[in-house]
């Protein structure tokens, strides 16, 4: 199964490792010919305004945009702000297929970044596995508002940090600087099930 | 000892900083431009290495209000200079919540025999180093992001060079070592015994490996990048150019797409003068930067 990585600029290559890991064959996605080779797509964390600008100069942003429409998208901290409705502090252009608001540098700076464990929620546990998950906040935005067919994943008290919109997943933290491997494992599932449905979601 | 949360978040940060530039600036005017050019990262400092190396003087942390309205003025990281050994000025860069420190030997060392105890503060520390030795010796002092010293202010990339294949050089000859000359390399290096051992097992620096010093070109991004950085560091290149924003955007692309040589031709179209540049070899041994820090 070949996942795309958006590798513009980011952790792609941790992602990369994580996805051969499970099986998968990660494919380092520069150009826009080459979203039509994958079946799913990871974006990275990462900065969003690089990933941003390198997106729209490198003609980039309508392949995206088409290809979130049929396929799956797993996008962690930058790539999460990437996939939301709508980002503020400071509000800026975002691809719109999950949504949510999303605030970005919402914990503070990189001295308040942090580890922190998190109990998942009955239906993540249920589609993976049961057990507390190490989530890494760098940086990391908040998701501030979900619309009526986004469901919570995870949370980390009141604030979700997983969340899932049809085939997409929008995380808020970096899955792929830990040893858990679940969100990963989700995504592809996503991309299983995305291909099974033929594509149509 | 690279397991604790706090080193982890350290370099995770890091990690998010790869494939990307990072840019020098001195005002929040500076800053800007760097971000809407797509900089990862900027680093303030009071005067660019070019300036120090003509203006001479003491060359310290930047002023506290100019770090503040940069801060302010930006949401990409802000990373600061401070003197080698000079804990305190990294006390306040800590206080001040600047996202990186850099013990930087572009700025006039503080001591001339011990670096900061970078284990000791909470934000991440980056250190120069000219090969591995000295990169283990930083990382070994806490050091969470490495990058290659180069000939800062220089505009001349032979040194960014020879630092980035020195540590690849002895990065490869570590992992066909055996274990009795594991020690010696950790005896000749002056690096912890455990951390050697650690490398030589996976053929690569324990944090992120960036490139610094004297890249002046999209071409010379590429360059870097091609011989093993992980990002760059762009420091008088920018603002010493003749346009800064269409040559901080051309470095940028050209890092994404390092290998790309039809997308390294467009990066290096219509950019205006280039920063003038010293050669190195021709500077007395006097007024190189890189030798500060032991």
């Amino acid at each position: 199964m070949r996942i795309g990585v958006l590798a513009l600029q980011g952790d792609f290559a941790a992602h990369a490792a994580r996805l051969s890991r499970l099986g998968a064959e990660p494919v380092e996605v520069r150009y826009a010919r080459q979203l039509k080779e994958v079946e799913g797509l990871v974006l990275p964390g990462g900065e969003s305004t690089t990933n941003l600008i390198l997106l729209e100069s490198e003609g980039l942003w309508d392949a995206l945009q088409r290809f979130a429409r049929t396929r799956p998208v797993l996008g962690t901290c930058a790539g999460a702000i990437l996939l939301a409705r709508k980002v503020s502090n400071p509000s800026q252009p975002s691809l719109g297929a999950v949504d949510i608001t999303i605030e970005r540098n919402a914990y503070g700076r990189q001295v308040d970044s942090s580890i922190r464990w998190v109990d998942p929620e009955p239906e993540f546990a249920a589609r993976t596995a049961t057990g507390p998950l190490e989530a890494v906040f760098i940086r990391a935005p908040i998701i501030r508002a979900t619309g009526p067919d986004v469901d919570v994943l995870l949370r980390d008290g009141a604030d979700p940090i997983l969340v899932e919109q049809g085939p997409h997943l929008a995380a808020t933290f970096h899955a792929e600087l830990t040893g858990d491997t679940r969100l990963h494992e989700l995504f592809l599932e996503k991309v299983r099930s995305n291909r099974a449905a033929g594509g149509d979601c | 000892m690279f397991l604790t949360d706090e080193f982890r978040l350290k370099v995770g940060l890091a990690e998010q900083l790869k494939g990307g530039v990072i840019m020098d600036v001195t005002d929040a005017r500076q800053a800007q431009i760097a971000q809407q050019a797509g900089a990862v990262a900027v680093m303030a400092l009071e005067r660019v290495p070019a300036d120090i190396r003509k203006e001479g003087g003491v060359a310290r942390m930047a002023s506290i209000q100019k770090m503040r309205q940069i801060m302010e003025t930006v949401s990409i990281p802000v990373m600061a200079k401070a003197r080698i050994g000079h804990f305190a000025e990294a006390m306040v860069l800590q206080a001040l919540k600047v996202d990186y420190i850099d013990e930087s030997e572009v700025l006039t060392p503080a001591d001339e025999a011990h670096h900061i105890d970078k284990h000791a503060f909470k934000a991440p520390f980056v250190c120069g180093a000219r090969n591995l030795g000295e990169a283990l010796r930083r990382i070994a002092e806490g050091a969470a992001m490495i990058r290659t010293k180069g000939e800062a202010g220089s505009g001349d990339i032979v040194e960014a060079v020879r630092h980035m294949r020195a540590i690849q050089r002895q990065l490869r000859q570590l992992t066909v070592a055996s274990r009795d000359e594991i020690a010696g390399h950790a005896k000749d290096m002056q690096a912890p015994l455990e951390l050697v051992q650690w490398v030589a097992k996976e053929g690569r620096l324990p944090v992120p490996n960036f490139s610094a010093g004297g890249i002046a070109t999209p071409a010379d991004a590429s360059l870097v990048m091609s011989l093993g950085a992980e990002a760059v560091f762009v420091g008088s290149g920018i603002f010493k150019s003749e346009d800064p924003e269409r040559r901080a955007a051309a470095i940028v692309k050209a890092t994404t797409f390092f290998s790309d040589p039809e997308k390294l031709l467009e990066a290096c179209e219509d950019l205006g003068k280039p920063m003038p540049g010293l050669d190195v070899a021709k500077l007395d041994e006097s007024e190189l930067l890189q030798t500060r820090g032991w």
